[in-house]
């Protein structure tokens, strides 16, 4: 299977309580467990990433519970207040239970 | 019996009609209640009204296997999106924070066919407001 890569963009400064835009989009097929192997005729079984989260010093920022009907490499887009300096945390949890994770540090001026 | 030629003209157009309808409601009508179960669990059982919710989509998506979509509905709890003609309707269901910018939140979805997206956002009260909006495919996206 390709390597499930994730990847975000986030602004390195923001000025106190600024609202950011957050980018975010993982390499991952999203086997909808819907398509079939032209050859054996079976159905390929369904592995997706089923749970995107975002987190700023611990703090819950934004939430996705995803399904089947979310196109492959899943990109989210959000928006996102920042308080203070800190690092923002993303998680993708895969059907398979497995955690891709990534933390990127905002500094507020 | 003898069937006068008006009689079994009347008969062929009625049948084909027949089965038309049922050809046609059969599906929608399944699909329909997959889409309200899913209403009714996300809400709690709140009738959702109209409000203050927008989905951003385009009106022709060549390409069924990404289609670009934004929802927005200020002050939310959360939003569910929902293809009503996908195998599996369920598309995502994004929960909003104090951290939260704006409730609101884009991403890329999969359509099978020609068919309309259902948004429903449950806001802090408990009360739920919903929006639809049609998109035509050109090109299904979810193999077969």
């Amino acid at each position: 299977m390709a390597k499930v890569k994730p990847r975000v963009k986030v602004p390195k400064k923001a000025s106190v309580n600024e609202v950011v835009t957050i980018k975010t989009l993982i390499s991952h097929p999203m086997e909808s467990g819907q398509r079939k192997d032209k050859k054996t005729g079976e159905t390929i079984p369904r592995k997706i990433i089923n749970k995107f989260a975002a987190s700023f010093n611990g703090e819950p920022v934004f939430m996705a519970d995803i399904e089947p009907s979310v196109s492959a490499n899943p990109y989210i887009e959000f928006q996102m207040r920042i308080p203070e300096s800190g690092a923002v945390r993303f998680e993708w949890t895969d059907d398979d239970g497995s955690v891709y994770d990534m933390e990127k540090k905002i500094t507020v001026a | 019996m003898t069937v006068t030629r008006r009689e079994a003209l009347g008969l062929a157009v009625g049948g084909a009609a027949a089965l038309t309808t049922l050809r046609f409601t059969a599906p929608a009508f399944a699909a329909g209640n997959a889409v309200e179960d899913a209403i009714v669990e996300f809400t709690g059982g709140a009738k959702p009204g109209s409000g203050d919710i927008t989905i951003g989509a385009p009106e022709i998506a060549e390409n069924g296997n990404t289609v670009p979509i934004e929802v927005s509905a200020p002050g939310a709890a959360s939003i569910m999106l929902l293809a009503a003609g996908n195998p599996s309707p369920g598309v995502a269901t994004f929960h909003f924070s104090a951290l939260s910018g704006a409730q609101e939140a884009k991403t890329r979805i999969r359509l099978a066919k020609t068919q309309d997206i259902v948004a429903i956002a449950k806001m802090p009260d408990g009360s739920a407001i919903m929006t639809k909006r049609s998109v035509k495919v050109t090109i299904g996206g979810c193999g077969g």
